[in-house]
C-alpha cells in the first residue's frame, strides 16, 4: 500500500495496520526518514544550523508508478506478507517525518533487506526533488553518489 | 499534442512547468526533441548544458536520449532524483 501525502503520519497506526494485513508475519521492519538540518550544500556555504525548511516536490502520476513499481519488485524478491509506503510532499520543518517504509515476512532478514532495498531504490528512482531553505537562501538539494553506490550494491546480488 | 513538464530546477530556470508542442516534422527522438528547444529558445542553453545532468521520462518512464517519439506523447524533463 502505497501513500504520497503533504500530512505527516502516525508510526503506531501504521504498525498496527500492517500488522493486521500480515497474517502470520514473524517479523515486521519499520523504517522512518526525518529530515536532517544539514544537507551537504557543496559551495553553497550554509550552515547547518539555519536550515529553516524542506521543500519537496514531485511528479505526480509518475511517482505513484514508481513506487508501485519498486514495491512490486521487492515482492519478487523477498516473501512478503504485507508492505507500507509513505512518502510526503510539500513544505516540511526540520526533524519532521517524510517518509515511512515498513515491510512484513515470516522471518527477519526478508523484512530487514526489502525494506532497506525499497528505501535504496525510492532515494534514486522516484521522481522526488528536495530543495533546502534557509533564512536567506534555497538551493536543490543534490543527488550523492553514495545513493547511486547503494543501488548498484542491489543490481549486483541479481547477477 | 506533446505535453512537456518540468521539474524542479529545471521548472525553476525556465519559469515554467509544462508546454503543449505540435510535434515538429523534424523530431523524431528525444534527442531531437532536445535540439528543437535549443534552437527555438536560447533559455534551454542553460538547462541543456554539458555539465548539468538532465534525466528525461517518456509516458512517466525513464528512457534515454534515443527514446522514439510519437505525437500525443507526455514527456517530462527533470535533474536526478533525491528522494527518501
Amino acid at each position: 500500500m502505497i501513500s504520497i501525502q503533504n500530512e505527516d503520519f502516525d508510526i503506531a497506526q501504521e504498525y498496527a495496520a500492517l500488522r493486521l494485513r500480515a497474517g502470520d508475519a514473524g517479523a515486521i521492519v519499520v523504517f522512518t526518514g526525518l529530515v536532517r538540518e544539514l544537507y551537504d550544500l557543496a559551495g553553497h556555504g550554509q550552515q547547518p544550523d539555519n536550515v529553516d525548511s524542506l521543500f519537496l516536490e514531485h511528479y505526480p502520476g509518475m511517482t505513484e508508478k514508481c513506487l508501485q513499481d519498486i514495491n512490486a519488485q521487492a515482492e519478487k524478491r523477498w516473501p512478503l506478507l504485507a508492505t507500507r509506503i509513505i512518502h510526503r510532499v510539500g513544505e516540511l520543518k526540520s526533524k519532521d517525518q517524510i517518509v515511512f517504509v515498513a515491510t512484513a515476512s515470516a522471518h527477519r532478514h526478508a523484512a530487514f533487506e526489502s525494506a532497506q532495498f525499497i528505501m535504496d531504490y525510492l532515494k534514486s528512482n522516484a521522481p522526488f526533488w528536495k530543495k533546502q531553505k534557509t533564512s536567506n537562501s534555497s538551493a536543490w538539494v543534490e543527488s550523492r553518489e553514495i545513493d547511486q553506490v547503494a543501488l548498484d550494491r542491489w543490481k549486483d546480488q541479481q547477477a | 499534442m506533446l505535453n512537456i513538464q518540468y521539474f524542479a530546477s529545471i521548472r525553476e530556470a525556465l519559469n515554467k512547468n509544462q508546454e503543449q508542442l505540435e510535434l515538429p516534422a523534424t523530431v523524431s527522438s528525444v534527442q531531437e526533441l532536445i535540439d528543437y528547444l535549443l534552437s527555438a529558445d536560447p533559455q534551454f542553453e542553460s538547462v541543456f548544458s554539458e555539465n548539468n545532468k538532465v534525466l528525461v521520462a517518456v509516458n512517466q518512464i525513464v528512457v534515454n536520449r534515443n527514446h522514439a517519439l510519437s505525437a500525443e506523447d507526455e514527456v517530462a524533463f527533470f535533474p536526478p532524483m533525491t528522494g527518501g
